[in-house]
């Protein structure tokens, strides 16, 4: 038989890439080994040409001027990702990029940086910096775990919904308690961790969909999660 | 209050803290609260002033070189030696070391700062050097951003009366120099062959080390090969034995060489400085190396992504037993994210004998993706310890540690055995 091959796609590893943003990368690939896959990364920065078979999309934080360096480039394939998400392509983006998968991003000093606009949601400076463990809750996934570092804060419109509802910590924003934003199959989060090694069924869910878009079926493999699920007691029990 | 007082007082306070064992800090806090002006006031009247060494990674080493080097040249210097790098901690230093009648008897201090208090520390007292190490992330639950760290290292330039020393190879530390004048500037760097092996939290997941040699460095690292190091120093390459371990620690020599060069000047004496910084050890718990049942245990801190990856880059995993140590406490930093942003490939040929820590299963995990075998986890420190020595009896041993669980680790050593501290 020939090899199976997922193709992933990494969102500007050169200037998104804070808090290990790049575990979401490594966990997808390896699980995707352990399932009998070939996981092919794709590096793509700015100005580099948008690759054609794209299974998996993956995005992390970064600092505010890596956000400023890249956005230009983002809108650029914005049509494509918009065109992916809406055939069912599973994504995963994380704090600054799920800002600008957003309408806008309103700065400090009242600029507009535009986003791509594949979720509804809006994002706004604010003063005060939401750092600490985070625990949210959603019907699909159960308990998420994670760690927040964020000083924007975002809300979301209509036709988007929240990834969960907030457990401990703040998440999307300081006023109502939803964390995230779901798309058809893309998912946008405040949690880094890295965010899929401690929760892993959110790993399964981006895999099974790429695979499941590709090959039709799938029959998944056991994976140890021994180690993901004590990690997820211990940062259960520990201070915000 | 008078200056005798405030000093007795303070003096009292430090040795009554010193009965109860511990708190370097708050004989400090007290004489801070009586006299503001305590410390501003003590180190105006050094002939050299005050140097402050800040940046993210190597402060306590590199400050531990610059005072051996100085003193090599024979001043007298102070310095906060505790490690306790807050303003504070410098207060209470200093009530340890003046006379009764508040007078320090040295020509210069030598102080490490956290940049953060830096900030607060070079406002009420500039310095007249200061040495700009690194930028990296490190505990960035504390600071918010990398960008935000660096503009509080552009203060204390900015602060800094005579020289500024910085780090060539770090961009955000080398744009530091344009906001001052030129010869308020000079730099330590690395040669282009060495650039691959210090790559920059930019270059994290890309292999870009670009070259900075169209600036001139004052001192450049040229070669390391484990024992020995050159530096071209003013056109002329110097190579020395070292004691120092790991190659971080043997850039920040090059550090240091460069701010006492621009302390000293042309009175320098080149054949002392190269043997002072032959002499010099590595800093509690940087790369030190103590000897437990005749075999080698090594403790390297570890804090945040760029100084993990530069300590498994540094010592050769091969022939020895590994363990990892993963805490959360504050001064550890909460968020565990960092330990992605590590490659610990490397350990994949022999594995890790123990993992501990309260941290362990998130470190475990981030192993698993790595697909490096484990023996052992074990969340507590002291077992794990055990395990570690009970199951690698006849090994040379080595311990990647956070801050407090390199605090518990030696408090676990003193009782199971005595312990050399080798010099």
């Amino acid at each position: 038989m020939k090899d199976k091959t997922i193709t992933i796609l990494h969102l500007y590893p050169n200037d998104m890439n804070i808090y290990g943003d790049y575990g979401n990368v490594l966990t997808v690939k390896r699980r995707l080994e352990w399932n009998g896959f070939k996981a092919k990364v794709i590096n793509y920065n700015q100005g580099d040409i948008f690759p054609n078979d794209v299974d998996i999309v993956i995005g992390g934080g970064g600092q505010d001027s890596g956000q400023g360096k890249i956005q230009k480039d983002l809108l650029q394939i914005g049509p494509k990702l918009r065109g992916l998400a809406d055939n069912g392509t599973p994504m995963l983006v994380i704090c600054g990029l799920y800002q600008l998968f957003g309408k806008f991003f309103k700065t400090f000093d009242n600029q507009i940086i535009e986003g791509i606009k594949l979720f509804d949601i809006e994002t706004f400076a604010k003063p005060e910096r939401l750092i600490g463990n985070i625990i949210v809750h959603s019907e699909e996934f159960g308990d998420i775990i994670g760690y927040e570092n964020h000083s924007g804060q975002t809300f979301l419109g209509h036709k988007v919904s929240a990834l969960g509802r907030v457990r401990l910590g703040a998440g999307n924003n300081t006023t109502d308690i939803s964390e995230g934003a779901r798309y058809k199959n893309v998912i946008g989060s405040y949690l880094h961790g890295s965010l899929l090694p401690k929760n892993p069924n959110i790993a399964d869910y981006l895999i099974e969909n790429a695979i499941l878009n590709k090959y039709d079926k799938f029959s998944k493999k056991d994976i140890d999660d021994n180690y993901a699920e004590l990690a997820r007691n211990t940062a259960a029990k520990r201070p915000r | 209050m008078s200056k005798p007082l405030v000093t007795i007082l303070g003096k009292t306070v430090r040795n009554v803290a010193k009965l109860r064992g511990g708190g370097s800090a708050l004989p400090g806090l007290v004489v801070e609260k009586i006299d503001p002006n305590f410390i501003k006031n003590t180190l105006a009247s050094l002939p050299l002033g005050v140097v402050v060494i800040s940046g993210t990674n190597g402060k306590t080493t590199t400050t531990k070189m610059v005072v051996e080097l100085l003193e090599g040249q024979g001043l007298k210097v102070f310095t906060n030696k505790t490690g306790s790098n807050f303003t504070r901690g410098v207060a209470a230093a200093l009530l340890g070391e003046i006379d009764m009648k508040g007078r320090l008897h040295a020509d210069v201090a030598v102080l490490e700062l956290d940049e953060a208090h830096a900030v607060h520390f070079v406002n009420k007292i500039p310095p007249k050097y200061s040495l700009i190490l690194n930028v990296m992330r490190d505990q960035l639950d504390r600071f918010g951003e990398i960008d935000h760290t660096a503009n509080l290292l552009r203060q204390i330039a900015n602060a800094t009366t005579i020289k500024v020393v910085l780090n060539r190879e770090d961009a955000r530390v080398a744009a530091i120099a344009k906001s001052l004048d030129n010869d308020k500037v000079s730099f330590f760097g690395l040669d282009d062959s060495l650039l691959k092996t210090f790559p920059s939290d930019d270059d994290l997941h890309n292999n870009n080390s670009k070259s900075h040699n169209n600036i001139k460095a004052d001192v450049t690292l040229s070669k390391f090969d484990g024992e020995s190091a050159t530096f071209l120093i003013n056109e002329e390459n110097i190579t020395t034995n070292l004691k120092l371990t790991g190659i971080y620690n043997v850039f920040n020599a090059a550090a240091a060489l460069a701010l006492v060069r621009a302390m000293i000047g042309d009175i320098l004496n080149q054949n002392k400085l190269v043997k002072s910084l032959s002499n010099v050890t590595p800093a509690f718990g940087r790369g030190e190396k103590l000897i437990l049942k005749g075999q080698p245990l090594e403790l390297v801190l570890v804090k945040n992504p760029s100084g993990f990856r530069l300590g498994l880059k540094s010592f050769d995993p091969s022939k020895y037993a590994t363990m990892i140590a993963i805490n959360d406490n504050y001064a550890d930093g909460r968020d565990m994210s960092w330990l992605w942003d590590v490659d610990f490939s490397s350990l994949k040929e022999i594995g890790v004998s123990e993992v501990s820590g309260v941290r362990a299963y998130d470190m475990a995990l981030r192993l698993q993706y790595d697909e490096v075998l484990i023996d052992h986890v074990e969340t507590n420190l002291k077992k794990a310890l055990n395990n570690f020595i009970k199951n690698n009896p006849n090994k040379p041993k080595r311990i990647y540690c956070t801050y407090t669980a390199m605090l518990a680790i030696r408090r676990s050593l003193n009782k199971i055995t005595h312990v050399e501290v080798i010099r």
